[in-house]
């Protein structure tokens, strides 16, 4: 066989080009995708990361703060070059480095040199520890571990050092970010909260979101109601930072005087129900003042739902910039609507996520036809079913839990949509079925900006429609044929 | 060069049973090697006449890395010229001993220590296998002849089903085969009958019946085998059977591990065990005293 350049090549397999275009075209079938559904002890394509992914996200959004991996290197660097990836930023983090005599006499040594190491330099004023599989299988003590570490002084005693356990092998990113965002706060709260007092500021928790323009868009909604908070954590800075000419190693990151007074809050506030599962009850026990969860507020009606909760907690007025920018979007929705209506999707990814997008394609008259999490359980599926059961446009919907994106892609060939909805991961199904795929979830590795667009409040269901529709429509003028090519559309 | 692992109930005599059957090929002229694949590392101190032999792993601790190491540092010669490895552990509690062997048992692989003269590698291994690294020895291209060590005792019987559980997961998909049961007795009543019948049961065989005899003792003070210290005795002789024995073993086979039922069945058979009486269980001493 000869390439282009008429230069001989030598075939990577034995496999015909017949049997490929056989199996390529079998691929396709309800048969396969039966087959495909009755696959159990393999997944392919998940979409999800591993917990300790999370806890680092996490650990960027506290100031001065070093993301430490006990156990190896390689794991530590999956997760730094995903969010490097991601943001197109430095994620400035340590790992300890354990390798094959770690495993077997545990990873105390590595954590306690790490620890020095790590201090020494690189100045942080807070040690976030996470760990990766190895030392989660062979049972480490990081408990212990840190005591060990204060009492033979390689911590300066000032220093907080929260720990999360993180194994990989259950969970998601998202479990591993509530594991350690739960683990900040008990660290840095703990003794701090004072009988009487009040901070007079709402304490909000974002959960798993790597959209630093969701931070900033909630900022703007609390500016314009004039409340103060503390952002419990806040990345937005850490990933997002100015390029000046300086390189700093902590750019950003709610700072920890502010997060230990928290415990003090007039209120707390979780955007993230599924990424604050063990952290919300804690706060419920632990912290002053009112407590509320809300889904993360994407589309109108739970945008809606935020601005009522901060009125209701603050006795404050919904500011009118913000009841004009809701008319607006109404607006905009309007116009875009014929666009969108009727039209099918799937969605994957976290579960807040998928959640906000099952609420902004009803509120469109799109049907969310195939809603896929890879991390799956029956309170999501029951939460998804409740939007689902409360819009004409959900009917005929179906819900796919604990099922990976080669199981998306059976559905995509077999009961076809008109757009996908998640991460990058979902490129390959999406170019199968032709479809585009609209990157709204973590992470997107091929395109740019995208974690600069919001894609919460009003503002982000502007975004998401305007994104949306716009596709359609090049879509429209890139294939339709000469006499329908129009200047109206 | 036939491998051989010793698993057993623990404190059943497994180390002390191998290595007076390895001092016994030892004095039948075979070269053998012993790999000690226990945390405790006691698999090696009668051949060698020492405390405790310097392990692998120890080694790993004091250096930081398996990578600067050589069979040199590790290996021993002993009585016999049985050459002697310990792989070794962590302290208690910390850590994962199974990682241990599994590292061991690679170091000496990729490093040689499997010479071509040696006629014999018998792995003496931990009680239980508790996981995964602890069944390293009988992975493929390893051992493929188990005898499992035990007595009349009920809970030694309990353990020896286990591991032929074990086995019959592992030989399956490999070459390993449990070649017998040996009893190391414990003077308890129709021991060697039971023993037979287990073996049967399994559909192995009981090898060789070793009687208790306080010689081993004697010669364990001594940090030594029977064979070494008394090799006129009764008991060494005993002991060179069992060598003998294994080796014109050629009964390998894929074994029948008994479901509870049977194996209580079995020992009721014996007396061991008196058959279920529903109304005594989960009820306390003092409570039936009372009744």
């Amino acid at each position: 066989m000869a390439n282009e350049l008429g230069l001989t090549v030598k075939p990577v397999s034995g496999i015909t080009p017949e049997d490929e275009a056989r199996v390529s075209a079998w691929i396709d079938t309800p048969e396969y995708r039966e087959k495909n559904f009755a696959r159990q002890a393999l997944v392919i394509n998940p979409a999800h990361g591993c917990q300790p992914l999370g806890a680092e996200l996490c650990a960027h959004g506290f100031e001065g703060t070093l993301p430490f991996t006990h156990g190896s290197q390689g794991c530590a660097s999956y997760y730094r070059s995903t969010l490097n990836r991601h943001f197109r930023e430095p994620a400035p983090a340590v790992s300890d480095a354990m390798t094959e005599d770690g495993a077997v006499f545990g990873g105390q040594n590595n954590l306690h040199e790490g620890l020095e190491n790590a201090i020494a330099l690189y100045h942080p004023k807070m040690v976030a520890v996470f760990t990766s599989c190895m030392p989660e299988v062979i049972g480490d003590d990081l408990s212990a571990f840190i005591k060990n570490a204060r009492q033979k002084g390689f911590l300066p005693r000032e220093l907080p050092v929260p720990y999360a356990n993180t194994p990989s092998f259950n969970g998601s990113h998202v479990t591993g970010y509530d594991a350690m965002l739960l683990s900040i706060l008990q660290t840095l709260t703990e003794g701090k909260k004072i009988e009487g007092r009040c901070t007079g500021k709402l304490n909000v928790i974002p959960g798993f979101d790597a959209n630093t323009a969701n931070y900033r868009e909630y900022k703007r909604i609390l500016d314009a109601f004039g409340i103060p908070f503390t952002m419990l954590a806040d990345i937005s800075e850490s990933f997002d930072s100015p390029n000046d000419g300086n390189y700093r190693l902590y750019p950003g990151g709610t700072p920890l005087v502010e997060a230990a007074d928290a415990v003090n809050g007039k209120a707390t506030l979780t955007l993230a129900p599924y990424a604050t599962l063990k952290t919300f009850p804690w706060i419920k026990e632990n912290f002053s003042g009112a407590h509320a969860s809300l889904p993360m507020p994407m589309g109108i009606a739970r945008t809606d739902a935020l601005l009522l909760k901060l009125s209701e907690l603050f006795d404050r007025p919904v500011p009118d910039v913000l009841k004009a920018e809701r008319g607006r979007a109404v607006d905009a929705m309007t116009d875009a609507q014929q666009y969108m209506h009727g039209k099918k999707f799937a969605v994957y990814g976290d579960a807040d996520l998928i959640l906000g997008y099952v609420a902004f394609l009803l509120e469109m008259g799109a049907t969310p036809h195939h809603v896929l999490c890879s991390k799956g359980s029956k309170k999501i599926e029951k939460d998804v079913q409740a939007l689902l059961d409360a819009s004409p446009y959900g009917k005929g919907a179906h819900i796919w839990m604990n099922r990976d994106l080669w199981h998306l892609r059976s559905l995509l060939m077999t009961d076809p949509v008109d757009g996908l909805l998640g991460d990058t991961h979902g490129k390959f199904a999406a170019r199968d079925a032709k479809i585009p795929l609209f990157r709204f979830g973590f992470p997107v590795f091929d395109r740019v900006n995208r974690h600069r667009s919001p894609i919460v409040g009003y503002t982000g269901a502007v975004n998401m429609l305007t994104e949306i529709c716009n596709k359609f429509l090049d879509l429209v003028d890139e294939t339709c044929d000469e006499r329908h090519f129009e200047m109206m559309r | 060069m036939r491998q051989i692992a010793i698993y057993g109930k623990g404190g059943i005599g497994k180390s002390t049973t191998t290595q007076n059957t390895v001092a016994g090929l030892a004095s039948l002229g075979k070269k053998v090697m012993i790999v000690g694949c226990d945390p405790k590392a006691d698999s090696t101190r009668l051949i060698l006449h020492a405390k405790a032999q310097a392990t692998v792993m120890d080694l790993v601790r004091e250096r930081g890395t398996v990578e600067d190491l050589e069979v040199s540092d590790v290996m021993k010669v002993g009585y016999g010229d049985v050459k002697c490895v310990e792989s070794g552990g962590p302290e208690p509690g910390v850590g994962c001993a199974g990682r241990g062997v599994i590292t061991a048992i690679n170091f000496l692989e990729e490093n040689g220590a499997y010479t071509p003269e040696l006629d014999f590698v018998f792995y003496d291994v931990l009680g239980d296998v508790v996981c995964g690294g602890f069944a390293m020895p009988i992975r493929e291209n390893k051992a493929e002849e188990i005898y499992i060590v035990c007595s009349g005792e009920m809970m030694a019987m309990y353990a020896a089903n286990n591991i032929a559980k074990g086995i019959l997961k592992y030989a399956t998909s490999g070459r390993v085969r449990l070649a017998g049961l040996i009893c190391n007795s414990r003077n308890t009543d129709r021991e060697a009958d039971l023993i037979e019948a287990l073996a049967k049961r399994l559909g192995t065989q009981m090898i060789h019946f070793v009687p208790r005899d306080n010689e081993v003792q004697r010669a364990e003070l001594r940090r030594m085998t029977v064979i070494e210290y008394a090799p006129e005795h009764k008991q060494a002789e005993e002991y060179r059977t069992l060598a003998r024995k294994i080796t014109e073993n050629k009964l390998l086979v894929i074994p029948k591990p008994l479901e509870m039922e049977e194996l209580e069945e079995l020992l009721m058979e014996f007396g061991i065990m008196a058959p279920d009486d529903e109304t005594k269980v989960g009820v306390a001493a003092s409570a039936s005293a009372a009744a």
